[in-house]
């Protein structure tokens, strides 16, 4: 069984993600304090919700400098997920504008999607998209070509540099599924929520030695 | 490419004989049928990877309790695709006990008629997406449609294609719509006041009540311009399964998901 820390600022809605890595063969440990990830060797950062509180929480509840350390110089592998992922950028701009993490040099930007004919798409982007990744993305391993994943979002990574971009779909536009620089890795996508592929996602996440 | 969605409803009620919570279906919001257990039914659409799925308790309002999150929790434990529930929700504490049970969205009918100030303080809350609204209707002898509630048996005064759009400019992430006077028909849906609430909102459009054959889902996706089909009785008593109902709604030319 392979340790992993999730960190839980209490915003979040943690049940499916935890049963979705316990089912993938993860050995659970629920960090509600900076200090319960001193010994992390893997670390999961969920969202859900807003970004304002997400974030929010996350500061408040002091966990800032023990990632940015875990992450940035001990390069522990790391997944974010839908907000998980947004709080790894620069700035948000959902609702105000209100600093992230600073890990991706990115902007969190409402979807404007726009159809062929002209006409904008539904927002928030809810469903199964085709997800088109990069060759040897070592989350995404041992998945079709293409595979369909599950989104509900407003808003996604507007990434400067797009050699961070590890994976897209298309919704009247090139919406940011996946992005992964070095050991920090994230999905836009709900791989707990996506059957079997995101299950793999997981499995992969478990496995990998950035 | 987004596909459109197949979400089976799951719509319980205390049985009579126990009381746990038992799948039912009704036709037009009545004539209730005991069918079996939802967890094990929601086993099942895993199984037949269906995209969603939607759990409802039937009872919660007229009883006037909060919905069984037991149910939701046990599902959670092994079912890895969006869980919606609802009913008997009434204060964004419920949202939040939902939620912590393994929900993801949380659908209001009732209460956003009786208290609209829910789906804001829901949506401000929680996020958009966590809020579906679920709009029952009927048509009058007349014609005329009306937007009914407390499981079918208050009418009001509200149109539901403008009622849906006053959902959405309060927060709302998402519509549920119902026909009554279809539900447990296999008549086919209603597709053209779901084209008119399609087109008067921005969030996505889930119809529901009549399905009777896997064509009528094409007929919701097409002329309903419906982003997501929900049904109970179709897939509760027929042969068919939504990897069966996939397959003609992709013969159809519509984006749909295939099997992983």
């Amino acid at each position: 069984m392979t340790t992993v820390h999730l960190v839980d600022t209490d915003v979040n809605n943690l049940l499916s993600i935890c049963n979705a890595l316990e089912m993938a063969g993860a050995d659970l440990r629920i960090c509600r304090t900076p200090a319960e990830l001193d010994d992390a060797e893997r670390i999961v950062l969920p969202g859900v919700g807003a970004y304002r509180d997400c974030i929010g929480g996350l500061r408040n509840g002091g966990f800032v400098p023990i990632l940015n350390n875990l992450v940035l110089e001990k390069r522990l592998p790391i997944i974010g997920i839908c907000v998980g992922m947004q709080m790894m950028a620069r700035r948000s701009l959902e609702m105000g504008e209100y600093e992230g993490l600073g890990w991706f040099e990115a902007d969190v930007v409402r979807l404007t999607p726009v159809s062929s004919d002209g006409s904008p798409l539904r927002v928030p982007q809810i469903g199964w998209n085709s997800t088109s990744y990069r060759a040897g993305e070592p989350l995404f391993a041992g998945l079709p070509p293409e595979p369909d994943l599950y989104y509900v979002h407003s808003y996604h990574l507007q990434c400067d540099d797009a050699a961070d971009v590890a994976a897209t779909c298309e919704y009247g536009m090139a919406v940011t599924a996946s992005v992964r620089k070095g050991n920090i890795a994230a999905t836009q996508f709900h791989p707990e929520k996506s059957q079997d592929f995101g299950l793999r996602i997981l499995e992969n996440f478990l496995r990998w030695k950035p | 490419m987004l596909k459109r969605r197949l979400i089976p409803k799951l719509q319980m009620k205390s049985s009579r004989f126990g009381g746990q919570m038992v799948l039912v279906t009704t036709v037009q919001f009545d004539k209730v049928i005991e069918v079996g257990d939802p967890i094990s039914q929601a086993k099942i659409y895993q199984a037949q990877a269906a995209d969603e799925l939607v759990f409802l308790d039937l009872d919660a309002t007229p009883q006037n309790r909060k919905p069984m999150a037991e149910v939701i929790r046990k599902a959670a434990e092994e079912i890895f695709m969006p869980i919606t529930i609802g009913g008997g929700v009434t204060t964004v504490e419920d949202f939040r006990v939902m939620q912590q049970n393994g929900a993801d969205k949380v659908s209001i009918n009732t209460a956003a008629v009786e208290n609209p100030r829910l789906i804001t303080d829901a949506s401000e809350r929680f996020g958009a997406q966590c809020v579906v609204v679920s709009i029952d209707f009927r048509q009058d002898a007349d014609g005329t449609y009306y937007v009914w509630t407390r499981g079918g048996k208050q009418k009001t005064a509200l149109n539901p294609v403008v009622w849906a759009a006053e959902c959405e400019r309060l927060g709302a992430g998402e519509i549920l719509l119902t026909s009554i006077d279809r539900d447990g028909t296999r008549g086919g849906l209603d597709v053209e006041i779901t084209r008119r609430v399609a087109e008067s909102v921005s969030i996505p459009v889930i119809a529901a009540g009549g399905c009777g054959v896997a064509m009528d889902f094409v007929d919701g996706f097409l002329q309903g311009k419906a982003d997501a089909v929900s049904a109970g009785t179709f897939f509760c008593f027929q042969d068919q399964n939504p990897m069966q109902t996939r397959a003609h709604i992709n013969n159809a030319g519509i984006p749909i998901r295939l099997h992983t």
